[in-house]
């Protein structure tokens, strides 16, 4: 052995509720920090890599440039031209998903033990010695192209993009990952290149992995797999401003049910008050059944299937929105019932029992989410990104209970603009008007 | 009391065979009884979380209704989460959600089920609550009138805002002259809006059973755990003694190639789709759905698949391949090719390119080293399975609920790997047919384009 392996184990038991998840901190002998939960009951381990940065990075004029690269990692690499490279992934059993969002590209790999120093030397070189043949570029950019063009023709796509122009403008989270067919037309593979380089680094790297594997052996692997990427990476753009306003933007589409989408600033993560809005929001519209806006808008009107709200803290802003889709004839009811509910908790905020019963929920369900080894990895990296403590687990339900009834109404009227909401509807909708305010 | 509990593997594996020898398999987690009362009950164990998902599954979906009534069993799946004699409208939910749980039910075919996830402690809660509206429930008119209203507006965010979901629906009518599976299982618009109290308490009184349904709980619980639960709070309902016996209309031999053309101006992406009709999974008869689900993979699983190989890698001229065979199905079924054109490619040549893939399929046989990937993977899902219980539970129940035994489900990884090559084409030759088949174009209608009009 050439490097003496220093290996610094933080092992933490997060609980008794969460018994089950024993994150440990794995610092490999090159350096790198992963998070590890060791489970050797099933012979395979579900590693997740994210990169943060994701789509937000793309160079001016190349919109869409990380997410067609991202795409075309699984088509070839080193020897391997596309198809012998999806013919190596099938004789392993292994899978490599890789993905892009605003904020991180992620990568999730899934390999059994019996050959996981094949599974890791594929996706090795995978990151290192992508092909970006020019036949696969064309081959995806077509797919990519036909995925664009049906988006422009689907209500919810339609909503999304007019959502994100209101809200964010000229800046990234404002504009479609994917780019538009226009700007992907025009990439060559040395865009693909250099956003490729613009992604992968360790500055912007957090790793968890889960499954039959110890500490000792994550440490080497991480170093091999992710030990040779640059050590910093592109600058990342600064935050977005929100720009929505209260009023209803239609856009014209002959299709019978309206789709509608809503929101307002929201609140970030690491803001004191997040709690308490994420209690708030559960009682307003984050219960599968048991919200206000479900109450009101399915249980007692019949007015849609699906209503909900959602608090959306992303890394360079926050929202606070949500969706409905209701016939064209009764979109604007569903608007007027929902804008009257959110001035309704605004000024009234909810009731003590409605608290109690989101906390009571929140807690239980927490622990619901640990449920296989991709979603415990996935989690663990999240965390990472959102700079939470390696004991957050266990702490987690402690926060949400501190929180008081006097908390969440306060935040109801701080957070809550019932006159600063914009709801977007696609569709025909009957008696609803543009309002711009 | 118990009428047979059968431990089906008494020890955890303390290791997995080398993949490359052996079919590793999942029987070891789980463990089957019958209640006296006809309640069908699997238990598949996962203690590394203190979690379990509880589900009631019904031998009763959309192909069972009467005619004139399509949507009713969906209907009532709704209306089941309304009042019981001893819980108000709303609240098996709102008490599930009070747990930290999550509720919820779906309606198909030949099933409806019902299920809740919790943490491990709450059982007896979920079971009484769920055993409760097994026979129970109080429905009033305005609980029609509303959640009526509701399901309207289900079919128009699933299907009519959809052009391809239109697309399938009107082309799966075609596919069936004579069974209910061509009847979509949202129901005909037509049809939902004249759906009534009495259709719905009708179907609930005939097949909301213990003895037309399976108990399927998995996760954090042990057998013995289940049994005593199972016993104290579905073993008290009587079984159903008219319970109707299953009949299903059949379909007369097809015999005629049917072509079909859909337009719709919100199509963006044209392409064709063309479904056989297709022998299901038989319970001691599955050698040839294995077949044909390995022809699925080897036609149209993925990126090494022969029409990805042929049309999007060789001749470029489809930007998507795919293969789908649904074989878990209480009746005859259907095999399905899709292929969308690349960019100035018609419909017409991207269907003769298809043709023509299948044809020399057909002549030229199965790759042995395709088919050893694929079946390799099949035999590492077996072990990824494992960290998912409750999809290994899911398959239980939908296997039972379309006619299939427990041996059924534990026998076919092993049909799987047996299958050879010469048996897949010998499948191909019988399924793809052209006179069982249909041929759908989705196109584009001349016309709109979104705008902003502010």
């Amino acid at each position: 052995m050439k490097h003496l392996i220093i290996l610094m184990i933080t092992l933490v038991f997060a609980g008794p509720v969460m018994g089950e998840v024993k994150i440990k901190e794995v610092i490999s002998p090159g350096g790198l920090t992963a998070w590890l939960v060791e489970d050797h009951s099933i012979p395979f381990t579900a590693l997740e890599l994210r990169f943060r940065g994701g789509t937000s990075l793309d160079a001016p004029g190349k919109r869409g440039s990380v997410y067609l690269m991202t795409a075309l990692l699984e088509e070839g690499a080193g020897e391997l031209d596309a198809r012998a490279y999806a013919r190596a992934l099938e004789g392993l059993a292994a899978s490599f998903g890789f993905d892009s969002n605003s904020d991180s590209v992620s990568v999730s790999a899934r390999f059994l033990s019996e050959n996981r120093a094949a599974a890791v030397g594929l996706l090795r070189d995978t990151l290192h010695n992508p092909r970006f043949d020019q036949s696969a570029i064309d081959r995806v950019r077509g797919q990519v192209i036909s995925g664009l063009r049906s988006d422009a023709k689907d209500p919810d796509q339609i909503a999304a993009a007019t959502f994100r122009r209101l809200a964010f403008g000229d800046h990234p989270y404002g504009t479609d990952g994917a780019g538009t067919i226009e700007t992907i037309s025009g990439l060559s593979r040395d865009d693909i290149i250099a956003a490729k380089h613009v992604v992968f680094s360790r500055e912007h790297l957090y790793i968890g992995a889960v499954g039959d594997i110890t500490a000792q052996e994550l440490g080497a692997l991480i170093d091999d797999l992710l030990g040779d990427l640059p050590a910093t990476g592109a600058t990342i753009p600064g935050p977005a401003t929100v720009g929505l306003t209260g009023g209803v933007t239609v856009v014209d589409f002959d299709t019978p049910q309206s789709v509608a989408l809503f929101g307002h600033a929201g609140i970030d993560q690491d803001d004191p008050d997040f709690f308490a809005a994420y209690v708030l929001n559960q009682v307003l519209g984050g219960g599968s059944f048991e919200s206000r806006l479900m109450d009101e808008v399915r249980e007692k009107r019949g007015l849609t299937y699906s209503v909900y709200s959602y608090l959306s803290p992303r890394d360079l802003a926050a929202t606070y929105r949500g969706g409905v889709s209701s016939a064209n004839g009764k979109i604007a009811e569903t608007i007027a019932v929902i804008s009257n509910e959110w001035a309704k908790v605004a000024q009234g905020g909810i009731t003590q029992a409605e608290m109690n019963a989101a906390k009571t929920y929140l807690t239980g369900a927490y622990p619901l989410r640990f449920d296989g080894n991709a979603r415990i990895a996935g989690i663990m990296v999240a965390m990472q990104m959102q700079d939470l403590p390696i004991d957050y687990i266990a702490t987690r339900n402690a926060r949400v209970k501190a929180v008081t009834l006097a908390d969440v109404n306060r935040v109801a009227s701080e957070l809550l603009q019932p006159e600063g909401l914009r709801f977007v509807v696609v569709g025909q909708p009957e008696g609803l008007e543009n309002v711009t305010d | 009391m118990i009428r047979a509990l059968a431990m089906i593997f008494a020890t955890f594996a303390a290791a997995i065979p080398g993949l490359a020898q052996k079919s590793p398999d999942n029987k070891e987690l789980v463990t089957s009884f019958t209640l006296d009362n006809g309640l069908q009950v699997i238990v598949v164990e996962d203690h590394r979380a203190p979690v379990l998902q509880h589900m009631i599954w019904y031998r009763i979906g959309s192909a069972d209704e009467p005619r004139g009534a399509s949507g009713v069993a969906h209907f009532l799946e709704h209306l089941l989460f309304k009042a019981t004699d001893t819980l108000e409208a709303g609240e098996l939910s709102a008490t599930v959600a009070a747990n930290g749980g999550r509720d919820n039910a779906f309606t198909s075919y030949d099933y409806t089920a019902y299920f809740q996830r919790v943490a491990a402690d709450r059982l007896d809660l979920m079971m009484r609550m769920e055993a409760d509206r097994m026979v129970n429930i109080r429905l009033t008119e305005e609980n029609i009138t509303t959640e009526r209203d509701v399901i309207l507006e289900e079919r128009n965010t699933r299907v009519e805002n959809s052009a391809r979901a239109l697309f399938s629906e009107q082309k799966n009518a075609i596919q069936f002259f004579n069974h209910r599976y061509g009847v979509p299982i949202i129901g005909w618009r037509h049809e939902i809006e004249a759906l009534d109290l009495d259709d719905a308490l009708s179907f609930y009184r005939t097949y909301y059973a213990p003895n037309n349904a399976i108990l399927v709980v998995s996760g954090d619980v042990t057998p013995e755990e289940v049994r005593v639960l199972a016993q104290k709070h579905y073993g008290v309902i009587p079984a159903n003694p008219d319970l109707p016996e299953r009949v299903r209309t059949k379909e007369p031999p097809q015999t005629a190639a049917r072509r079909m053309q859909f337009k719709d101006p919100r199509v963006a992406q044209e392409y064709v789709s063309r479904s056989y009709l297709a022998p299901e999974r038989n319970s001691g008869d599955q050698e040839t759905a294995a077949a044909l689900y390995l022809l699925a993979e080897i036609l149209g699983g993925g990126t090494t698949s022969y029409l990805a190989e042929q049309m999007q890698f060789d001749t470029q001229v489809a930007v998507y391949t795919g293969a789908f065979y649904s074989g878990q199905s209480l009746d005859q079924t259907t095999f399905s090719v899709i292929v969308v054109p690349a960019e100035g490619v018609s419909l017409g040549q991207v269907e003769a390119a298809m043709d023509k893939g299948l044809a020399d399929f057909i002549d030229r046989g199965v790759d042995p080293d395709q088919l050893e990937r694929i079946k390799m993977q099949l035999r590492a899902s077996q072990i990824y399975a494992r960290d998912n219980v409750d999809g290994i539970a899911n398959r239980y129940g939908r296997a039972l609920s379309s006619g299939l035994t427990i041996r059924d489900v534990q026998d076919w990884p092993d049909i799987l790997q047996a299958v050879t090559g010469e048996q897949i084409i010998a499948a191909a030759r019988e399924v793809l047919r052209v006179e069982t088949s249909v041929t759908g174009w989705l196109m584009q209608d001349a016309g709109i384009e979104a705008g902003v009009s502010q």
